[in-house]
């Protein structure tokens, strides 16, 4: 082969793109970006229904995104007992915050949402949020409407 | 009557016979990649003329498909208000399916059938009996770093036409058509995960380089040594190769993505 340093090259060049295209994908498409701070502290909050919430669904306080849930399961009580972590930068949240499910938008995914109360001391690891509000099902609420209209008459 | 029978035992068995051949050809040319590492010589020739030489076909092919993809999804999410999950869109579409499926055809019609004519014209020529008449095993010698070249390229490729999807859906999502910068890397990653998405696309691409470029290796092996049986071998490989990669991309899809 008489260009034989040239194609090095190129073959060189062609695997480190490659290389460098997967890392492109994995930071700036994919999460795996967020995973790599993965310090955190987590807080258990109990649902009567925890509605169409998912693993990895954002935890939001005002809006800004703090955090995500990390786990879902049901509690004794039958209960849903959402486990969610929060970034350690936002640690100064009170421990009478309470935490309802919404939806984004009509029809847009649920997430949970962070409502800071007024106490001093703060939410630490494995503590638990004892005010929550479920998520609204559509269907519930539209037979409840429905039910009250035709009462009515 | 007898005849039809007849001729449907001998298709079946043909058929048979050949992937048989084709097995024990694709388990010999494993075997032949110890003797790859010991000339690495070999399989970077192979990558340079499979990988390297398909890079612009694979790169400018991903751009227009990501533009044509963000361009068509803009105007269909738009009516729904959700012009945000454009870049979702694109990004789940490329990282999943198109990337690999569309960069493995690419591959079996730039790459693929280019190994089977080298290969079918070797056999013609009768440069792999004179291999052999020298006790070099031709498929150690010839095939073997010609596969390996082909499973190390295809996922190669898969990732940069994803890539380069990805950055011409921008291109046209957001330059083009307003979409919010923000919005459309922010969704993209919420929605996208690594393991799930991008490796998986990678796992298929994997699958698919294997697939194609034995198809490809073992026709022009396999091949009649005439020029028409060199050109039928060619067509077949292509042929082959588009059927075996949307097959195992149903297959591997339902596996991948089937519980979600």
């Amino acid at each position: 082969m008489q260009h034989s340093s040239t194609q090095d090259t190129l073959v060189g060049l062609f695997v480190a793109s490659g290389i460098i295209g997967l890392f492109f994908l994995a930071m700036q498409i994919s999460n795996l970006s967020s995973f790599i701070s993965d310090d955190g502290y987590t807080v258990n909050a109990r649902f009567q229904n925890s509605g169409g919430l998912k693993i990895k669904s954002p935890v939001s306080v005002a809006g800004v995104k703090i955090g995500q849930v990390s786990a879902i399961h049901l509690g004794d009580d039958y209960r849903a007992i959402v486990t969610i972590k929060i970034k350690n930068q936002y640690n100064k949240l009170p421990s009478d915050t309470s935490a309802s499910i919404f939806t984004a938008g009509l029809l847009g995914e649920q997430y949970i949402n962070l409502e800071p109360g007024g106490m001093d001391d703060y939410l630490h690891d494995n503590s638990e949020i004892d005010i929550t509000q479920s998520a609204i099902i559509l269907e519930q609420a539209l037979g409840q409407f429905l039910f009250k209209k035709s009462a009515d008459k | 009557m007898l005849q039809f029978f007849q001729n449907l035992g001998h298709s079946t068995l043909a058929r048979f016979n050949k992937l048989g051949r084709a097995s024990f050809f694709l388990i010999h040319a494993l075997s032949g990649f110890p003797k790859v590492a010991v000339r690495p010589r070999l399989l970077i020739n192979q990558l340079y003329s499979v990988g390297v030489l398909s890079f612009f076909i694979t790169t400018i092919s991903g751009l227009f498909v990501g533009m044509v993809l963000s361009f068509q999804g803009f105007h269909i999410l738009a009516d729904f208000g959700a012009e945000e999950t454009l870049g979702v869109m694109v990004a789940a579409s490329l990282v999943r399916e198109l990337g690999p499926v569309m960069c493995a055809l690419l591959f079996a019609g730039r790459a693929g059938s280019a190994l089977t004519a080298e290969i079918g014209l070797m056999k013609a020529t009768e440069q792999l009996s004179g291999m052999e008449m020298m006790a070099i095993d031709p498929i150690h010698r010839i095939i073997a770093p010609r596969y390996l070249a082909g499973i190390i390229a295809m996922p190669i490729l898969a990732i940069l036409f994803s890539c380069i999807g990805v950055l011409g859906g921008h291109l046209v999502g957001v330059s083009l058509l307003g979409v919010d910068n923000g919005s459309f890397w922010g969704q993209m990653q919420a929605k996208l995960d690594f393991w799930d998405d991008i490796f998986n696309g990678v796992i298929k691409s994997i699958v698919f380089g294997c697939a194609v470029t034995w198809i490809a290796l073992f026709e022009g092996y396999d091949t009649l040594p005439t020029s028409e049986g060199v050109s039928r071998a060619t067509t077949r490989t292509v042929v082959n190769s588009a059927f075996a990669i949307l097959g195992l991309d149903f297959i591997l899809t339902t596996l991948m993505f089937g519980d979600h």
